[in-house]
């Protein structure tokens, strides 16, 4: 059976644009949601909040809140358990502050109570006395010597001595000799950004429902990126075993990486386990805002030299991430993205992480690698503005390509980036006339994509059909791109296929939905189950016809004799061999079981046309294009739509979006009037072109998609702009009154 | 304070719940009547995923009282297939993959119906504009804006 290698490239189902099998639910209002499960006996919990940027915890008096009406159960830090390694303990520390309040938002204390109302009133009756501290929520503020210190003793090994203390960790990438290198540059350029800490602004807010039961049995719904995660922290900062804990995931509404870790589950949990009963929290958008986690804001420095021809010479950049009030290592991913385009012989990324009065961050899309990227790609296009050249010309003549020693480490293998760049210079777009006040941008992007832990069980059903179970959330149609991978390798209808996505107690470990890791990596193990299926079938097939297993193979969804020496049988279909299946051997499934390496790095070009308006600042798009290797695009509806939803809100952070902290370190808008993402109104159409370069990690080639459409947007934006207004933009957002006061001092 | 008992139509049916009086429509729908196809985004009007249509008119139902459907025609998600069958705007919405994650999906197909009654010839800008009140995070309105158009045309030539 030529079952095991990756070559198969004709392809029946792959590529159609098929109909997703949760479509009518979700059309319908049916879908169920975090928030939109009850259960019998249910409270509502609720969150007291700390008001304050930084402050001392004194006491807590709760005595009062649980004397009222209807509530009860209030817990704090103290009612979790004491996970030993510091990973969960921030986490519990997030959720339920332990002894100061790190940020405006902060977690102190909640109750559950019968209704809202008294839920509300209980925790306005919460009694918490406050030592105020100094606080501080930027990050170049942050690394001053003289700083408030956030928390004191966080830094890991890699922090050089005489650093301020909240620095938490440093990274250093590259090769080759740097001043060797700049002296051989025409021109050097060496620029200061700053972007803003954005916020995933996935629509649905955090929301779950939690009973713990007395005989230590948990259940948990939430909305998620990853049950299994959940269960894994919930475990640690409840001190339950996993076993006993059962995470089911809701229909997710939107994540963006904010919903990779917990934030209001272990509470609930806590709550139940108080009150006995079960307990549901969903989170208000004010919440979202104040108290899950946005994205790092950036302060950097690149230096980058250039031959008069375009050729880059060396570079290095210097990247400050600002992730919250405990560590992060999202610096890391930003340092090894910073110059992962451009094959260099001399390069130097330096990346400092450091603790702010601000939110715990959390991933979002290609974390790290948009802010650093963003400096990297508008100093390029300065130069070659300077020097006279095509900005695609000189990223084609630097570009990264199989055998390019990568900055961050790594050799290569195939890899679509000049592919990318000779179709954004092919398009029509590319050439187009531009007016008055009006600049055309370009970046390329970048994201390494992850492939992971992952399980999937494949049922074959009596009646021909066939189950896919597996434990990753859906997040953007993955449902359908599983099951088309499983109808295409058994050579069956998509219509016969379902997947559905499980419970922690159902099926083997899974990682979570992130680093653009399941259609690759969930794609790949349904692949293999679909395979091991095929070989149980094969063996069925040979059994009924009194012949060797090796001489049967799968062709068109039917076992065949490989040739007239296994003899004249007609061929079995996998319906015929599961009608029959009881009298051969008796149910006939197949598994697969990874830690998938091989998920292969994607780029992206991005084109925008903006004009500017000299009198208010406002920056209006013209024209956006996106190009991407997709590798395999499985359903290119929905390759076409992450590229599309990435773009969007890589515009968003470009020209709107930040989060404002007044002197007082308190976040000012918390909503989304304040806080504003992208609308219809304010965009063009997205065109979209994808590129399929394949991925030699996966059977049928595919790349993850979902995060590198988010990195290029920033630059490009500020690009276009920079070109419109005649100033060059150095800090995002590019918001109005930024804009107008930029072309002002030109 | 105490409860207050409302009687009103929702989807053409005559319904009754009791809520407090500070209980917004959204979640009356939501929590007393088992409808929880409209979405509470963010509470202050600013998403639109709690889109309802209430008299005739495209309302946030999160900054609506529940109080305030005393006697009214309240429409949903839940109503907008006929039986089985789905409204052109719900199959078209399938069709050209107009939802990723989908929690927009109820409150913006409930605009886009109440704009395609107003308007069944759009532009694509008024479309556009139409829709500015309903945030969605993931497609950036391309498909969904497409969609539409489809449906506008569908529907105009039926």
């Amino acid at each position: 059976m030529a079952l095991d290698g990756n070559e198969k490239r004709e392809f029946k189902v792959i590529g159609q644009r098929v109909k997703r099998p949760d479509g009518i639910d979700k059309v319908t209002g049916k879908a169920l949601f975090g928030a939109d499960l009850t259960a019998p006996g249910m409270l509502t919990g609720r969150i007291l909040r700390s008001p304050h940027a930084h402050a001392r915890i004194v006491s807590i008096d709760t005595s009062a809140a649980l004397a009222m009406p209807g509530v009860k159960a209030v817990v704090t830090s103290a009612d979790l358990a004491e996970p030993e390694d510091d990973f969960f303990r921030d986490i519990k520390d997030n959720v339920l502050a332990r002894d100061k309040a790190l940020y405006d938002g902060h977690a102190v204390a909640a109750v559950a109570a019968t209704s809202r109302s008294a839920a509300r009133a209980a925790i306005r009756a919460i009694k918490v006395e406050y030592e105020l501290l100094p606080h501080v929520t930027d990050v170049d503020e942050a690394m001053k010597a003289d700083a408030p210190v956030v928390q004191a003793n966080r830094a890991d090994e890699s922090v050089p001595a005489g650093s301020s203390p909240n620095v938490t960790s440093y990274f250093e990438f590259g090769h080759g000799d740097l001043e060797a290198g700049f002296a051989k540059a025409d021109t050097i350029l060496e620029r200061s950004f700053k972007t803003a800490a954005t916020h995933q602004g996935y629509i649905e807010p955090h929301a779950c429902l939690a009973s713990l039961g007395h005989d230590g049995r948990g259940e948990l719904w939430c909305c998620t990126q990853g049950q299994y995660n959940v269960r894994t922290i919930c475990s640690e900062i409840c001190g339950i075993e996993a076993t006993q804990l059962r995470v089911t995931a809701s229909e997710i509404g939107g994540g963006f990486g904010g919903k990779t870790t917990c934030f209001i589950e272990p509470v609930a949990l806590a709550l139940a386990r108080k009150s006995g009963k079960p307990v549901k929290i969903v989170m208000s958008r004010e919440e979202v805002f104040r108290a899950s986690g946005p994205t790092v804001s950036s302060s950097s420095d690149v230096k980058i030299g250039m031959t008069k021809d375009g050729r880059i010479t060396a570079a290095q950049a210097k990247l400050r991430y600002q992730g919250g009030a405990f560590p992060c290592g999202t610096v890391e991913f930003g340092a090894q993205a910073a110059f992962a385009a451009y094959d260099l012989d001399a390069v130097q990324t330096l990346g400092w992480n450091v603790l702010t009065n601000r939110p715990k961050e959390a991933a979002y899309r290609a974390p790290g690698a948009p802010m650093a990227i963003y400096a990297v790609e508008s100093v390029v296009d300065e130069l070659c503005q300077e020097l006279g050249l095509d900005p695609l010309d000189v990223r084609l003549k630097n570009a990264a390509r199989k055998g390019t020693l990568a900055s961050y480490g790594p050799t290569f293998n195939d890899i679509g980036l000049v592919a990318t760049l000779e179709a954004a210079k092919a398009h029509p777009h590319y050439g187009a006339p531009l007016g008055e006040n009006q600049g055309r941008g370009l970046s390329c992007g970048f994201w390494f994509n992850f492939g992971g832990n992952t399980c999937v069980s494949l049922n074959i059903n009596h009646d021909g059909t066939v189950g896919v179970v597996e434990g990753n959330p859906d997040i953007g149609g993955s449902r359908a791109s599983i099951s088309m991978m499983a109808a295409e390798e058994l050579g069956i209808g998509y219509d016969k296929v379902r997947t559905v996505i499980t419970d922690t107690n159902s099926l083997g470990f899974n990682d979570v939905t992130d680093g653009s890791r399941v259609t690759f990596a969930v794609g790949l193990a349904t692949i293999e189950a679909a395979r091991a299926a095929i070989r149980e079938m094969c063996k069925r097939a040979a059994q009924i016809w009194g012949i060797d297993a090796e001489a049967v193979v799968w062709e068109d969804g039917a076992a065949k004799p490989s040739g007239p020496n296994a003899g004249d049988h007609p061929p079995m279909t996998l319906a015929e061999i599961a009608a029959v299946m009881d009298n051969t051997g008796g149910p006939i499934a197949g598994h697969h079981e990874v830690n998938a390496d091989g998920a292969g790095v994607s780029f992206g070009v991005h084109l925008v046309d903006t004009e500017v308006d000299t009198e208010t600042g406002a920056t209006k798009i013209l024209r956006y294009t996106v190009f991407q290797d997709a590798g395999k695009a499985i359903h290119p509806d929905y390759v076409e739509g992450q590229m599309q939803g990435g773009a969007v809100q890589g515009i968003g952070w470009a020209l709107n979006e930040e989060y404002i902290y007044g002197e007082d370190g308190r976040l000012q808008n918390a909503g989304f009037l304040d806080y504003r993402v992208p609308v219809a109104s304010d965009l063009p159409e997205i065109e979209t072109v994808i590129l399929e370069i394949p991925n030699p990690g996966h059977p049928y080639g595919v790349r993850g998609v979902g995060e590198t459409s988010i990195v290029p947007p920033l630059a490009a934006l500020s690009n276009a702009v920079s070109r419109a207004a005649n100033v060059r933009m150095h800090e995002l957002p590019m918001s109005p009154p930024r804009l107008l006061k930029a072309m002002s001092e030109r | 304070m105490k409860n207050t008992h409302v009687t009103t139509t929702v989807n053409g049916d005559a319904v009754e719940f009791i809520c407090e009086p500070e209980e917004t429509l959204l979640d009356a729908l939501r929590n007393r009547l088992g409808l929880t196809g409209a979405k509470e985004g963010c509470g202050t009007g600013d998403c639109g995923a709690c889109s309802v249509n209430l008299n005739g008119r495209l309302v946030c139902s999160c900054l609506v009282l529940a109080a305030e459907a005393e006697g009214a025609q309240v429409e949903t998600i839940e109503g907008m297939a006929d039986g089985e069958a789905l409204h052109p705007l719900q199959r078209i919405f399938i069709e050209k993959a107009a939802l990723q994650c989908g929690i927009c999906t109820p409150g913006i197909l409930v605009a886009a119906k109440a704009l395609l009654e107003k308007n069944p010839d759009p532009s694509e800008t008024e479309i556009r504009y139409w829709l500015a009140g309903n945030l969605c995070r993931c497609t950036g309105y391309d498909k969904i804006i497409k969609a539409v158009q489809a449906a506008a045309a569908e529907m105009r030539s039926a």
